[in-house]
This record gives C-alpha cells, sequence and structure tokens, in this order.
C-alpha cells in the first residue's frame, strides 16, 4: 500500500501544474487566433518559459516545502497564466505589447520571491519573534509614499515611491507586514483582549486601543495617500483578524461602525470620494456616461453585458473600450470575452484559494500560524471581493489590483510573498 | 479559534455568492437591456460590421448590395458595395457607419444583418460551425433592364418613372433622376463620408430621396382618374351630357376656372360626355363633376385609391399610410371634406388635381395598375422572398395578401376605355406604341404663374379588350424638361412611358 502511494506523492499537484500551464497556453493560442486569426507566432516561447518556470516554482516548492498544500500553488500558476494570456490580447491591441512582457518578468519575479520565502523561512512561527519590528517596518512602508521627494502621486492617489529608475508602491508590502504583525500581536494578547468584557458585551476602553490604532492608520492611509482601497482592506482585516483572535462579536459591530464613519468622513473630506459614489450611482447616466469616471464604470458594464452566458471569445470583443482594463477592469475583460462562465470560473478560483487558506488556518495549532493563514486569506478574499464589486458597480469602485491576474508588479510580487507564507504555513506543524 | 474561521469561510462564500449574483444580473439577467444602451454604440456597430451582411438582389440575381470582407483587423470588418452605382441607390438606401442605414437597409435590417427570428436556425449552425455570421439575402422584385431602359427613356430630365406588374403588384423598376451611388456613403474614413454626405445635402435636387416614390408633386390632370372613377361608380353615365362653357364661374367668389390654355373643350359643343372630357382633359367639365359629385365622395375616392386624407394647412402629413412598402413611400394626399365646407371652388381644382392634391410617380401607377387589373388594387410588392445564407427561402411577401377594391370591375373596364381612348386619339397620342394597345392619362401641373410646369403621364399595356395587362407605368419630368414652357404631359412625359413599355415587351418576348 504504501508503495503504491509513494510514487504520487513525489509528484504531488505536478498534474494540475501541467493542467494549468496547458490552460494558460491554450488561452494564449485562443486569444491570438480571436485577435489576429493566428496562432501567435511566440507561443513556443510563451509556452516554454511560463511551462518551464510553473514546473521549476512547483520542484522548489516541493523542495522546499515537501508538506505544503498541492493545490494553491496550482491555482495561483493558472490565475497568474490566464491574466498574462490577457494581458498580452489587451496590451496587444492597445499596441503595447512590452506591458505585457513587463508583466510577464513581474510573474517571474514574484515566484522568486516565493521560493525566497520557502527559503530564508524555514518555519512561520521565527516571524513570531519580531513582532514590533515588523509592525514598525509595516508602517513605515504603508506611509513611504507621503514623504516629500520620494512619494508620487499618480490618478490623485499617493501610492508610488521612486528610488532613482525603481517604482513601487510599498503599502502592498506593507500589507503582508501589517498582516503578520497583527497575527504575532493577537495571538500573543488576544486573551487579554477577549477579556473584561462588561455588561453589554462591550470590551473594555483599554482594549479598544489597537482598534482605534488600527482604524487611524486606514484613516491616514485613505487621508494621506487617498487610497480608498487599501485603506478599506487593512481595516477590513484587521477587524477580521480581531474578531477570529478574539472571539468577541463586539469587535465586528465597533469595527462596522467605525468603518461607516470613516467612509462617512471621507466622504464629506474628499471630492473624489465623492464622485466615485456618484461614478457608481450614475454610471449610465445619458447626460454624463461618455465622462471618464462614469464611462469606465458603464463600459465595464458593457462589456460584461455584451459577453453574456458565453462571451464573444478570447481576443474577439473590444475589451479595450474600457479605460485601465489591464488593471483595474481586467476582470470585464474576461467577462466580455469568456462570459459569465469565464467570470464564474474565475470567482471559483479565488474561492478555491480562500477556501485552501482558510484550510489551513484551521489546521494549524499555534495560534500566530493560523492567524496568519487568517490574515493572508482574508486580504486576497477582500481584495478580490472590493475590486470585482467595483467594476460590477455591485460597490463603488476602488482600485485595487485583482490579485494575481491584473497588472502591477508590487502587487503581483506582494502576492506571491503571501502565498510563500501561506505555503510554509501549511508545511509547517499540524494538529 | 476554529470556529469562527468556519464562520469567516461562511462569511466569505456570502460575499462571493453576491458577486455571483451581481455578474449574473449584468452579464445574464440585465444582459440585453445593457448592452443595447445607446452609450454602447461602439460595441454595437462593430457587433453589426462583424456580421456578412446579406447581399440585396433583383429580380434576376442582379447584386444591388454586397458585403465586401475588407480582410484587415479593422474594427468595422464587412463593408458594403453597390456594384450597380447610383442605378438603384434610393431604393437599397445605403449603410453608413456615420450616417446609419435608409431605404431597404434599413427596413430590411433584421433580415441582412441576421437578426431576425427566421434566421436563427442558420445562425446557429454558423455559431457551432465557428463561421461568422451571416445575414440573409433580400430578393427584390425589381428588373435592372427595365430600370436602365427607365434611366435611357428619362435621359437628362429631371423626374422619376414608376413601372408595376398589376398582376403581382411587382415593382418592375423605380427609377429618379438624380441618384447618388450609396457605395460613397458605406465606405471611407469618416471624414470622406462626410464631404459626401455635405455634397448630397446641399444638392437642390436632393439625390438622397427619390422623386418616384419619397416626393410629392401636383398630379394635374391625371388626377381625372380618381375624379372620374368617383363619378363611374356614383352613377355617372358616359352618355350624361356636361355643360361645357369656355370658362367656369366658380360659385361664392369671383373666380374662374379654364381648359388648360383656355382652350373650349370638344370644338366649343353645347355639352360633353365624361368619355370626351377625359380624352381631351378638359378642365371646365371635370370640375362640374367634382361639384356635382360633392367632397365625401371625391374624397372616399381619393382614399380608396390609397391618397391620406389631410386638413391643409395645418395637417399636411401621413401618419397612417394606407398602402404598404418596403421602404420608405409618401402616400399621395387628398383633403378630408371637412376641409371643403363652405368653400366649392377649391373642390372645384381639386377635381382637376391642384390646389393641395399630391402624389407621386408609384401611387400613379398603382392607380392605373389597380384599373388594368379589373379594380382590384394590390400593395406594391418590392421584396418578393428573404433567403438564408444556404439560399433557402425562410420568407416570402406576396402582395395578394393585401389587396382593395377602389373601383369595381365595371367602372375599371370603362376607365379602361376612356384611357385608350387618350392614346389613340386624345391628349396622349404621343405614348402610342406600334402594335400594341397603350391606355393612358396625361397631366400637366402648373408650377405657378410663368414657371414651366411638371409633365405627367401614366399608362398600362396591353389594353386591348380581352388583354391581360403587364405593366403600368408613371412618369414625372419636372419643370417641362427639354421643352420647358411649352411642355405637356402629352408631348414630354407620354414618349418616355412608351420607351418603358416598349421595353418591357421586347424582355418579356425575349423572354
Amino acid at each position: 500500500m504504501s508503495a503504491v502511494v509513494a510514487r504520487p506523492r513525489l509528484l504531488r499537484g505536478l498534474p494540475l501544474v501541467v493542467v494549468a500551464v496547458a490552460a494558460s497556453v491554450l488561452a494564449y493560442v485562443l486569444q491570438g487566433l480571436g485577435f489576429a486569426d493566428a496562432v501567435p507566432s511566440d507561443v513556443t516561447l510563451f509556452a516554454v518559459l511560463f511551462g518551464v518556470t510553473a514546473v521549476a516554482g512547483w520542484a522548489a516548492v516541493r523542495w522546499l516545502a515537501p508538506r505544503a498544500d498541492p493545490i494553491l500553488y496550482p491555482v495561483a500558476v493558472l490565475l497568474s497564466g490566464l491574466g498574462l494570456a490577457m494581458l498580452f490580447r489587451l496590451m496587444v491591441a492597445r499596441g503595447h505589447p512590452e506591458i505585457a512582457q513587463n508583466q510577464a518578468i513581474w510573474l517571474g519575479v514574484g515566484l522568486l520571491c516565493l521560493i525566497a520565502v520557502l527559503w530564508f523561512v524555514k518555519d512561520v512561527r521565527q516571524l513570531d519573534a519580531f513582532t514590533y519590528t515588523i509592525g514598525l517596518a509595516g508602517v513605515i512602508l504603508l506611509l513611504l509614499p507621503v514623504l516629500p521627494g520620494i512619494g508620487e502621486v499618480v490618478n490623485g492617489a499617493r501610492l508610488w515611491v521612486r528610488f532613482g529608475p525603481i517604482a513601487f508602491q510599498p503599502a502592498e508590502f506593507g500589507r503582508v507586514l501589517i498582516v503578520i504583525f497583527l497575527a504575532s500581536y493577537l495571538a500573543a494578547k488576544r486573551e487579554l483582549l477577549a477579556e473584561g468584557v462588561g455588561r453589554w458585551g462591550l470590551p473594555r476602553a483599554k482594549d479598544l486601543g489597537p482598534l482605534l490604532m488600527a482604524w487611524g492608520l486606514s484613516l491616514a492611509v485613505l487621508f494621506l495617500e487617498r487610497d480608498m482601497g487599501a485603506s478599506l482592506l487593512l481595516f477590513g482585516v484587521f477587524v477580521v483578524m480581531l474578531w477570529v483572535a478574539t472571539g468577541r462579536p463586539a469587535y465586528l459591530w465597533i469595527g462596522g461602525l467605525l468603518f461607516v464613519l470613516g467612509a462617512l468622513l471621507g466622504y464629506l473630506a474628499f471630492s473624489h470620494v465623492q464622485d466615485r459614489v456618484d461614478y457608481w450611482l450614475h454610471a449610465l447616466d445619458p447626460a454624463t456616461v461618455h465622462d471618464i469616471g462614469y464611462g469606465q464604470l458603464a463600459q465595464s458594464w458593457f462589456a460584461l453585458a455584451s459577453g453574456g452566458m458565453v462571451g464573444t471569445g478570447l481576443g474577439q470583443g473590444s475589451p479595450t473600450l474600457i479605460p485601465y482594463v489591464g488593471s483595474d477592469f481586467i476582470f470585464s475583460a474576461f467577462g466580455e470575452e469568456l462570459g459569465m462562465l469565464g467570470t464564474s470560473a474565475l470567482l471559483l478560483l479565488y474561492l478555491v484559494l480562500v477556501g485552501r487558506g482558510l484550510r489551513i488556518g484551521v489546521d494549524q495549532g499555534n495560534p500566530f500560524a493560523k492567524l496568519l493563514a487568517v490574515g493572508i486569506t482574508a486580504t486576497l478574499a477582500l481584495q478580490t471581493f472590493v475590486i470585482v464589486a467595483g467594476v460590477t458597480r455591485l460597490i463603488p469602485l476602488t482600485g485595487v489590483p485583482l490579485p494575481l491576474v491584473s497588472y502591477g508588479g508590487t502587487s503581483k510580487v506582494a502576492t506571491f510573498v503571501m502565498l510563500g507564507l501561506l505555503l510554509r504555513t501549511s508545511s509547517g506543524e499540524r494538529t | 479559534m476554529n470556529r469562527r474561521v468556519r464562520r469567516l469561510g461562511i462569511g466569505f462564500v456570502v460575499m462571493f455568492a453576491l458577486l455571483f449574483g451581481q455578474i449574473a444580473y449584468v452579464q445574464v439577467f440585465a444582459a440585453g437591456r445593457i448592452a443595447n444602451d445607446p452609450a454602447n454604440a461602439t460595441r454595437q456597430q462593430i457587433a453589426e460590421y462583424d456580421v456578412q451582411r446579406g447581399p440585396i438582389l433583383a429580380s434576376d440575381g442582379t447584386v444591388l448590395a454586397e458585403s465586401i470582407d475588407t480582410g484587415g483587423e479593422d474594427a468595422l470588418r464587412y463593408q458594403r458595395r453597390y456594384p450597380q452605382g447610383d442605378l438603384f441607390g434610393q431604393i437599397t438606401g445605403f449603410y453608413s457607419s456615420v450616417y446609419g442605414r435608409t431605404g431597404l437597409e434599413q427596413t430590411m435590417n433584421p433580415y441582412l444583418g441576421g437578426s431576425a427570428p427566421e434566421l436563427a436556425t442558420s445562425n446557429l449552425t454558423d455559431l457551432v460551425l465557428g463561421k461568422p455570421k451571416k445575414g440573409g439575402t433580400v430578393v427584390t422584385t425589381l428588373v435592372p433592364q427595365l430600370q436602365q431602359a427607365a434611366r435611357d427613356a428619362l435621359g437628362s430630365n429631371r423626374g422619376a418613372i414608376a413601372a408595376i406588374d398589376p398582376r403581382t403588384g411587382d415593382v418592375l423598376a423605380l427609377w429618379s433622376n438624380p441618384s447618388f451611388d450609396p457605395t460613397e456613403l458605406a465606405t471611407g474614413s469618416a471624414k470622406e463620408q462626410q464631404a459626401v454626405w455635405d455634397r448630397l445635402n446641399a444638392d437642390p435636387e436632393k439625390p438622397l430621396l427619390s422623386k418616384a416614390f419619397q416626393e410629392l408633386y401636383l398630379p394635374g390632370s391625371t388626377f381625372k382618374l380618381v375624379t372620374a372613377s368617383a363619378a363611374l361608380e356614383n352613377g355617372v353615365t358616359v352618355d350624361d351630357p356636361w355643360p361645357n362653357p369656355r370658362v367656369l364661374d366658380l360659385p361664392l367668389t369671383h373666380g374662374t376656372l379654364e381648359n388648360f390654355g383656355g382652350e373650349t373643350c370638344n370644338g366649343g359643343s353645347k355639352t360633353v360626355t365624361i368619355v370626351q372630357a377625359f380624352t381631351s382633359s378638359c378642365n371646365v367639365p371635370f370640375a362640374e363633376i367634382g361639384l356635382d359629385l360633392k367632397a365625401d365622395k371625391l374624397s372616399e375616392q381619393a382614399q380608396a385609391y390609397g391618397f391620406c386624407p389631410t386638413l391643409p394647412p395645418d395637417e399636411t402629413g401621413c401618419s397612417d399610410p394606407m398602402i404598404p412598402f418596403a421602404t420608405s413611400f409618401q402616400n399621395g394626399r387628398f383633403p378630408q371634406p371637412s376641409y371643403f365646407e363652405q368653400n366649392d371652388p377649391l373642390l372645384a381644382f381639386s377635381a382637376i388635381g391642384l390646389d393641395n392634391d399630391l402624389t407621386n410617380p408609384l401611387h400613379l401607377a398603382l392607380i392605373s395598375s389597380a384599373i388594368a387589373n379589373g379594380g382590384n388594387l394590390l400593395a406594391p410588392r418590392l421584396v418578393s422572398e428573404i433567403r438564408d445564407p444556404s439560399s433557402r427561402v425562410v420568407k416570402r411577401f406576396d402582395a395578394t395578401d393585401s389587396v382593395s377594391h377602389p373601383i369595381t370591375g365595371v367602372t375599371a373596364e370603362t376607365m379602361r376605355q376612356m384611357m385608350v381612348n387618350v392614346v389613340e386619339g386624345g391628349t396622349g397620342t404621343a405614348g402610342r406604341i406600334a402594335g400594341v394597345t397603350v391606355a393612358g392619362k396625361t397631366g400637366t401641373a402648373t408650377n405657378g404663374e410663368g414657371e414651366p410646369p411638371n409633365a405627367w403621364f401614366t399608362a398600362f399595356a396591353p389594353a386591348g379588350p380581352d388583354e391581360t395587362p403587364t405593366i403600368a407605368v408613371a412618369v414625372i419630368v419636372l419643370d417641362g424638361g427639354d421643352l420647358k414652357d411649352e411642355a405637356t404631359g402629352g408631348t414630354v412625359a407620354a414618349p418616355i412611358a412608351a420607351d418603358v413599355i416598349q421595353a418591357w415587351l421586347n424582355l418579356r418576348g425575349g423572354a
């Protein structure tokens, strides 16, 4: 019996990686056929590079974290591959294939970072030792763009930091560090924070400190950087982790109230927050539908609706009519060309990712490891929700990248770092 | 903590369920409404031009309009060409990426673009086979050689010709000079299209509109077909004597009404019959007949022939056309009875096709064809059938589905004899054809004092006692044509009509 099991265990997860690579290459071929009526001339290059990278990544994960979850990595490869194929399709149509090539390089960098995480972090509990160092680093990275001289404003938000030729969004990494900090902090303090609940089920005033600090930090991100998406994610992840750690529903209610208050403050303070709400409510008004803010939401809806159930086929729609289709609105591009079947498949892949992440959390005996897995998973889940709900007009749009799929180097690398931590967590101690 | 992690999982599933609900709403349930939003015009047009639009064919298969694959990865893949140039421009209309659609391109769009339910099966086949979507073929009743003959016959005259087969209602030819080449509006950049558009719209001749069926003109004496029909339908006999003064004093006013050129009718005899008055196209007796019939009867007969009732000067439009047609068709106009209350002089002028009477060659040819067809008016049929891309007929149009009876067979027979008289020995002798009995009616409609008149002629043939007419035509030559002020329907329009009839009989003989 053990002899029969042994061989498949060696190659565990490889078939899924092969399927993910095959599906991505197929998507790349189909977008070429749909867009230019020809198989892309560089399909072999794409297949070999992507395939070799993906399989090498798989081998590295098997080697460095043999007991890691076998599903996470193939799902990440599939999402990345589909995103890359779509990005090539969009950027060729826009006349900028180098942007997609760029993203392919970032994918490689991201995988290297994932491997580096597995290489350097042999046990996630190592990270538990540097609670406040990591927390401080996280806050600094989060607020780095505010510093004059190195911060840059793009599209109204102060997200970018430039050191010479290298520009990146430190908040993406700051968020990862803050999740690690929170896991560490809450693992240590959760019993204290859960205690001393009064007659109303409310925490003591002094236990509200961390919550108010997180709220303040989120508001700082919103007010100083004007980044609604990051602010929302930060606060949301914090509240979720606090609740999971303490088991006090009161934190959820108070967090919700603080969120409403913060949102209200933001709405009153910033015209661009008011604009976002107005775009959302009146995207299709004939009077404003051709203005950019309304127009991009309207075009997103048009793309999704034109795709219908089965879509136009890859390369055969007109997703480039949507402004920022490669970053914020790539989900709508999938909606147009692969229809509701395609968007549902994407959402299901994210659900698999989220499900595996929470499963890893459940499996952990160590509170820090458990909270880390939950925090990372919640980050990915909320991020996916915020951007998909934004482009489908379920909620006002706040631009965050669709994990692993959207264009954006920093986001891709940060996501792979989170996946690396999740994989390392899953390969550690089990109860 | 694990219980809460599981609850968190449920929370995330609920959030994703909201996303699934939203994409189902946007992509499926509300997708049609959203995708058809006017602001989504670019995508709609790309989708439209992604279909290989079906061709428009003449009755013999000649291509009047076709779609060419531009091959390139242009956003607008298929473009429209009209191989016959300007010969059928106003009938097919144009299909422009900037100015939309007109003519059959507009009215037949569901078939040509493949969206009609009749074409769903073939669309599905294409979808399954991964072929580009193709539209259906629109087959018209037009006869290209006759269209060309009509163009040749009219020559450089400004005017229009309509030719119909009275037996079927089939429209054989509809020529209007000047015309336009729709290809110019269907290809080229937006800028080039705009230049063509501006030129065509600046042209005072309005080449985008067909004078044969989209413009309206005073019918003049050709309206005596309607007045005579009303008289015969209401008890007037061919022998009734009508007073025959040179000038008719109109009641209630100091106004008068004269015969054409102020001449006496029938050599100045004391009385004339309706037959004599019709043959020589005398105005005075027909004004008397109109006054005798009263407004009700004349208006009723006009409506039976498809004239739209109006109430000038305010209500002159036709919101409810009586004669269906495959493309936009201006039915003639005749005032409703209340217009004539207390105003007999207007009735007198209306009885001879002046005042607020309006018509065009297609409508006039329909009146002739009703007389030729024993009093049965068939709706004009321009499109005979729709074929799917594999040439299967998916829809037929039948003119006999829409028949009315403006006059009885007896009246039709009397009218035939009277019209034959016009050509044999009346105002229309220039419409004679050797060896063929032609029935016709002339008209010379004033364009105002000192202006050359519009010359009319309508006819059908063969019109012998027991013959079945195979063609009815109507011709208008604007502003007297070459003859200017000297022009009459008999001198200018009748020979043109005869040429067209001759061409048709030759074509049939050769068939």
